[in-house]
């Protein structure tokens, strides 16, 4: 079970009170003459990473916000939340996750 | 290796059970296979197997890094079923639940196969309206299913609570009588123990690390136990798919979340049929030990830990309390989670994917089980002939590009 703090309102909840959107910083197509390939792939393909990840949430019984969230999908452990509009993971939080991981003795991402 | 019977089990059985062989060899990996199969499931296995018996390939190796069985296919709650909507899915769950009804005898081990009937329960008009839908197309595919109403369900299962005041009141149900369940680790092990005998290596903990790839062209993987060489490549890894895929350098339509089941206190027989209930994200069945096995719906989130979160279980559990009242103080013995490899479509994926030689069977998601001699079946001939069969071509990779969908995610919201 996740213990969220939504950046919008600030409370703390567990996570079903949330909703999770999926993987973060997915770029939008251009929109027109999208070739099929690279259409499939922006609306199926993700990274599924085991490790550090990128997420999108909203707090759906709470203030009905979207926000982004940081989280290891191996151990489950949230490193941080951040603005829906920020383009990237914000380098504080990348930092802050990078060591958090190592210091459990993990890498970053694992494959087995 | 000698057949199982009721001759060498009397014969055993005066020797005090101390000649049993062991079921499948245990070799070293050897330097090089025609196929490589990454994944000791019950699907890899099965490919294995159909590989060597059905199309004379038998330079075969299973590499899976724990034990056989140990993934989804010895966690999952059984539930063998094909009255699915769409005709591509029907033709490969028939496929299977067929191949199913004769695997104790084929594979001289004891599946304990049981078509005891899998009952879906209707509890909304629109619900009811779908499953009318999938009946006729069950009639079309030749999946015999039928169509009861709220009294035959209370027949078919006195415990369910038919209360017309219930928040989702009972309204009918699809049924498939020759639906039922099998033993999983059964299934595994008949799998490895035929394949074993037709000369196909299985080779436990051993972990693929990496995949070599000369020329778009694989070669060879890396292993725990050392480099290997191969000629084609079976990846049949559940939710570490989208993890293989990028030792090769592709990407995978693919999420991987937990999916959670659990058994409650061994009670004396209180249900003889599997009841799923859809609209509420909850099912049951009762084991041959009495306990009340329980499942129900995906988390919602990214997870590699095998473990799923409370909110789940207490959605299914509330779910049930209301379907079977009489459960409500049962104590509940043991949970547990697997990673399931979800799909946009919620239909698996089986063909060649963008590196030669390479081939993966996958996206089974929270409904493989009841797949696995089918998806063994047609994954074999897709590696034999470097082609999809008939039965695996609409479930190509290509599909998410081409807008091709196998659309059951909307037919049936627990797909199990
Ligand atoms: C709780 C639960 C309930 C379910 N209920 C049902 C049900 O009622 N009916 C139904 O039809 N289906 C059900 N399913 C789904 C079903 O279990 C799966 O779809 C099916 O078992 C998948 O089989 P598989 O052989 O593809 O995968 P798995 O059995 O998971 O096998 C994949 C294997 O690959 C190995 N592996 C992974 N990475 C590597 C690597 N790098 N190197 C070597 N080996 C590797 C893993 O260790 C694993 O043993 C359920 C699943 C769960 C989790
Ligand atoms: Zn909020």
């Amino acid at each position: 079970m996740l213990m969220i703090q939504c950046p919008c309102c600030g409370a703390t909840a567990e996570e079903a009170d949330f909703h999770c959107g999926g993987e973060a910083h997915i770029v939008r197509l251009a929109g027109d003459n999208d070739a099929d390939a690279d259409l499939g792939a922006y609306l199926f393909e993700r990274a599924n990473p085991k490790g550090l990840c990128f997420e999108r949430w909203r707090h759906q019984y709470g203030c009905g916000k979207w926000f982004h969230l940081a989280r290891d999908s191996r151990t489950m452990e949230i490193f941080g939340v951040y603005d829906i509009k920020a383009p990237a993971p914000p380098a504080e939080i990348v930092a802050e996750a990078r060591r958090r991981i190592a210091a459990r003795g993990l890498p970053e991402h694992s494959n087995n | 290796m000698s057949r199982y019977s009721i001759f060498s089990l009397a014969r055993n059985a005066f020797a005090q059970h101390r000649n049993w062989q062991r079921a499948w060899r245990d070799p070293e990996p050897k330097a090089a296979y025609d196929v490589v199969i990454v994944g000791g499931g019950g699907h890899g296995l099965a490919t294995a197997y159909y590989l060597a018996k059905n199309h004379g390939v038998s330079n075969v190796a299973v590499l899976e890094k724990g034990w056989i069985g140990g993934g989804n296919t010895g966690r999952n709650t059984t539930i063998i079923r094909s009255n699915y909507l769409r005709d591509e899915s029907a033709a490969l769950y028939e496929l299977s639940r067929r191949l199913f009804e004769t695997l104790s005898q084929e594979l001289n081990f004891n599946i304990m196969f049981s078509p005891r009937g899998v009952l879906m329960l209707a509890q909304t008009e629109h619900e009811a309206r779908g499953y009318q839908r999938t009946l006729h197309a069950t009639r079309l595919n030749d999946a015999p299913t039928s169509w009861v109403d709220r009294k035959r369900v209370k027949e078919l299962c006195p415990i369910v609570n038919d209360d017309r005041n219930a928040r989702y009141p009972i309204l009918g149900g699809l049924w498939q009588p020759r639906g039922g369940t099998a033993r999983h680790d059964a299934v595994a092990w008949g799998y490895a123990r035929a394949a074993s005998e037709l000369g196909v290596d299985i080779i436990q903990n051993c972990p693929v690390e990496g995949i070599d790839i000369e020329h778009g062209r694989v070669v060879g993987v890396r292993t725990g136990k050392g480099a290997i060489r191969c000629k084609k490549l079976g990846v049949v890894v559940a939710g570490h798919s989208t993890r293989l895929a990028d030792m090769a350098g592709f990407r995978l339509p693919i999420e991987s979340v937990a999916l959670q089941a659990y058994v409650s206190e061994p009670i004396k027989p209180v249900m003889d049929i599997v009841i799923m209930a859809n609209t509420v994200h909850g099912y049951m069945s009762q084991s041959d030990k009495g306990e009340l096995v329980i499942g129900g719906g995906a988390d919602s989130y990214l997870n590699y830990s095998q473990r799923g979160s409370w909110s789940a279980i207490e959605e299914t559990t509330r779910a049930l309390v209301e379907t079977f009242p009489i459960i409500s103080r049962l104590k509940m013995l043991r949970q547990w989670g697997g990673i399931v490899d979800m799909t946009g479509d919620r239909s698996p994926i089986i063909g060649k994917t963008p590196v030669g030689g390479v081939f993966v069977n996958c996206g089974w998601g929270t409904g493989g089980f009841k797949a696995t001699p089918g998806s063994g079946h047609c994954f074999a001939a897709t590696l034999s002939k470097g082609e999809p069969d008939d039965v695996a071509a609409p479930f190509s990779l290509e599909r998410f590009s081409e807008g091709r969908m196998i659309d059951e995610s909307a037919a049936a919201a627990v797909a199990h």
